[in-house]
């Protein structure tokens, strides 16, 4: 057996690894995780992928596509709450079903969410009226963000906005979204977001049966668009898209607008975690502004650091592992929480661009084999659009 | 609306412009000269607060005949200290990254984060409140119903000081043209004999340094807390972004809009609206000007 063959069946295992990354997960996703963690940790692993919907947006609009949005959390806020709203809506309608709801409607206010009684507004605003239905609910969900970040984005990139003024934009936009949200209590339940709803379309959401469902429900979902973002990668739309973060000049006088495949990627990823947010809602029963904010904004974007701002499932794994880091710190010891996510992201940017995916491809290819095929994470990346 | 309450309201828009401004020199200057984005440049600001703070008791514990001037030590210690914190920052950190300025916004947060658990643990998790010195307590009573705080009118005279000084300092001296001359063709410079490195970490630490000057004017109005940088950071980039970048005096004048506009908006509505619809308005405004309302015209 030559050396090289050699080399090559002690590589198999990652090769074998990185063929079948996506049956991996979904193996990790929809048997080892349900059957391994108890009810309690479901729910949490549940919390941790509805935020990787965002994770996944994130590598496309940023790995590919040169965008760095740090307000993600927009997105998935405005489907978060969207969501919540249909919920609060339907608690409210039966009085039932939470002894606040009950107080509201001794106040002779029934069908109005409690928190607005507590602020007395007293007639339910005219944008929440259609809210009633899960059949405008679901469509709102999955078109309205998108909409807004594809006319946020097509408007800015039309005008040649360079990178770093959108990301400062966006950046702007989710400290707008969270500052309305809190000065307007009576209205979207300010500090303490939208909480206390119990069942969707009549089903208990705090049963362990319901939390089970919710959870391969989310988990599907999320493996969906992991696939649907290789499938826009592998098409034309994701060479351009890549030739445009390389080289937008060139690409625009080829005769493509750059400005309308750039949009495009964005309102996907707006859309993922549009879907993130209402899931985030459906699982955990609040929306809160606190998911909403630059804070948790530029978190999403460490997801994808991590697990490597080029790979898509990646992605997910980033997002697993920061947030059990997360809930691990904070169950333990809360002070050094900020210390680690303050590291990780110096020590990612600085020694680690391509993220864990990256240092996967170095076990598969061999230190020397991975240097030359290196990805253009570094320079390359930024010169794309001056 | 009597002509008192036009003269508050202007001199309101005043002050917060000079506190815009003072936090805007520092961040226009690394991130307009330089093209590196702060994100920790709030949590830079934090640091010159807290050093005045440590003066603050350090005189009132050694010498307290002399609490009277320990404000314009504590400034001039909080852009000392900044400025080397900024340098060694360049040094370690920053000058790895000129090429990847998105990265840098994310490794500059990653510092700030780790900043402001630093200020939480080991000085205090509570806001702090330096004491205010006895000439700069009370007001200037112009007439019977108009009166203007002397420490506002402190802070409006050092925003005059500092900004005149920078504006020295870039286009006066021989520092300056080196500052500008990387800034306008790097490689160039490089080879008529300047050591570019040397002038970037000297940049930012003064960028740095005026934040801490920024810093530690604010303990003056607010007190001082491990999350306040963060506040100041958003105002703080859209002001730079809004000028122009690589414009002081776009920087200077765009200060002046946003203070009058504050000021004027929350005359009118509730705080927080009032807030949001002028970072919306800026960026309707971004849209017409995409590099800054003076952004200065030239082919690159």
């Amino acid at each position: 057996m030559s050396a090289k063959a050699m080399q090559r069946k002690s590589m198999a295992p990652w090769n074998f690894i990185n063929r079948h990354a996506l049956t991996i997960l979904a193996v990790l996703l929809l048997v080892v995780i349900p059957l391994s963690l108890e009810s309690f940790r479901l729910g949490l692993a549940a919390k941790y992928l509805s935020f990787g919907f965002c994770a996944v947006g994130i590598v496309l609009i940023w790995g590919y596509g040169g965008i760095l949005s740090l307000g993600q959390g927009v997105f998935f806020g405005l489907g978060s709450y969207m969501m919540a709203m249909f919920l609060k809506l339907e608690a409210a309608a039966n009085a039932d079903s939470s002894s606040s709801t009950a107080l509201s409607a001794f106040f002779g206010q029934a069908g109005l969410p409690d928190f607005m009684a507590w602020n007395s507004v007293e007639k339910l605003p005219w944008w929440w009226e259609p809210f009633h239905y899960v059949g405008f609910t679901i469509p709102a969900i999955l078109i309205i963000p998108a909409l807004v970040a594809f006319v946020l984005a097509y408007v800015n990139f039309r005008k040649r906005v360079g990178p770093v003024y959108f990301s400062i934009i966006t950046l702007a936009l989710a400290g707008i979204m969270a500052i309305v949200i809190i000065g307007q209590q009576g209205y979207t339940g300010g500090i303490n977001g939208i909480t206390d709803f119990k069942t969707f379309m009549g089903m208990d959401l705090d049963q362990d049966r319901a939390k089970v469902i919710m959870y391969y429900v989310t988990a599907v979902l999320l493996l969906l668009t992991v696939i649907i973002g290789r499938f826009i990668l592998k098409s034309r739309l994701g060479k351009v898209l890549v030739a445009i973060r390389d080289r937008e000049d060139r690409v625009r006088f080829s005769g493509y607008d750059p400005a309308m495949f750039k949009a495009f990627v964005f309102s996907v990823a707006a859309l993922f975690s549009a879907i993130g947010g209402a899931m985030f809602s459906l699982q955990v029963g609040l929306a809160s502004p606190s998911l909403v904010g630059i804070v948790p904004s530029i978190e999403m974007v460490i997801y994808a650091a991590v697990g490597g701002r080029l790979s898509l499932i990646g992605a997910v794994y980033g997002t697993l592992v920061v947030s059990y880091a997360k809930t691990f710190f904070s169950e333990n010891f809360v002070q050094y929480w900020l210390y680690f996510i303050g590291l990780l992201f110096i020590v990612v940017v600085m020694f680690l661009p391509g993220g864990l995916a990256s240092l996967m491809e170095k076990l598969r290819l061999g230190k020397k084999q991975a240097e030359t095929l290196k990805t253009p994470v570094g320079k390359n990346l930024e010169t794309g659009s001056q | 609306m009597n002509f008192d309450m036009l003269a508050m309201q202007a001199f309101t828009g005043l002050s917060v412009f000079t506190i815009l401004m003072l936090m805007a020199l520092g961040l226009a200057i690394v991130f307009g000269l330089m093209g590196v984005i702060n994100m920790a440049h709030g949590e830079l600001m934090a640091m010159g607060a807290y050093t005045t703070y440590g003066t603050a008791i350090l005189f009132e514990h050694y010498f307290p005949n002399f609490m009277g001037v320990y404000f314009l030590i504590g400034i001039v210690l909080a852009f000392c200290v900044t400025f080397a914190f900024g340098y060694v920052l360049e040094r370690g950190l920053i000058r790895f990254l000129y090429q990847r300025p998105l990265d840098t916004m994310l490794a500059t947060w990653g510092l700030s984060l780790i900043l402001q658990q630093t200020y939480r643990q080991f000085i205090s998790p509570k806001e702090v409140e330096v004491p205010t010195v006895s000439w700069l307590q009370g007001a200037w009573q112009v007439t019977d119903t108009l009166s203007f705080p002397l420490s506002r009118i402190f802070i409006i005279g050092l925003a005059i000081v500092t900004s005149a000084s920078v504006y020295f300092l870039l286009f006066k001296t021989r520092w300056g043209l080196r500052i500008r001359a990387v800034t306008q063709n790097r490689t160039i410079s490089g080879a008529v004999g300047i050591n570019t490195e040397r002038v970037d970490a000297f940049t930012f630490a003064l960028g740095c340094g005026l934040a801490g000057i920024a810093g530690s004017s604010f303990t003056m109005l607010a007190s001082t807390g491990p999350v306040t940088g963060q506040s100041y950071i958003v105002d703080t980039f859209i002001v730079v972004v809004f000028g122009g970048v690589e414009n002081l005096l776009g920087t200077i004048a765009s200060a002046f809009i946003m203070g009058q506009m504050q000021s004027w908006f929350e005359y009118f509505m509730s705080g927080s609206m009032a807030r949001a619809s002028i970072l919306l308005l800026v960026i309707i405004v971004l849209y017409f000007r995409p590099n800054g309302l003076f952004a200065s015209k030239v082919r690159r």
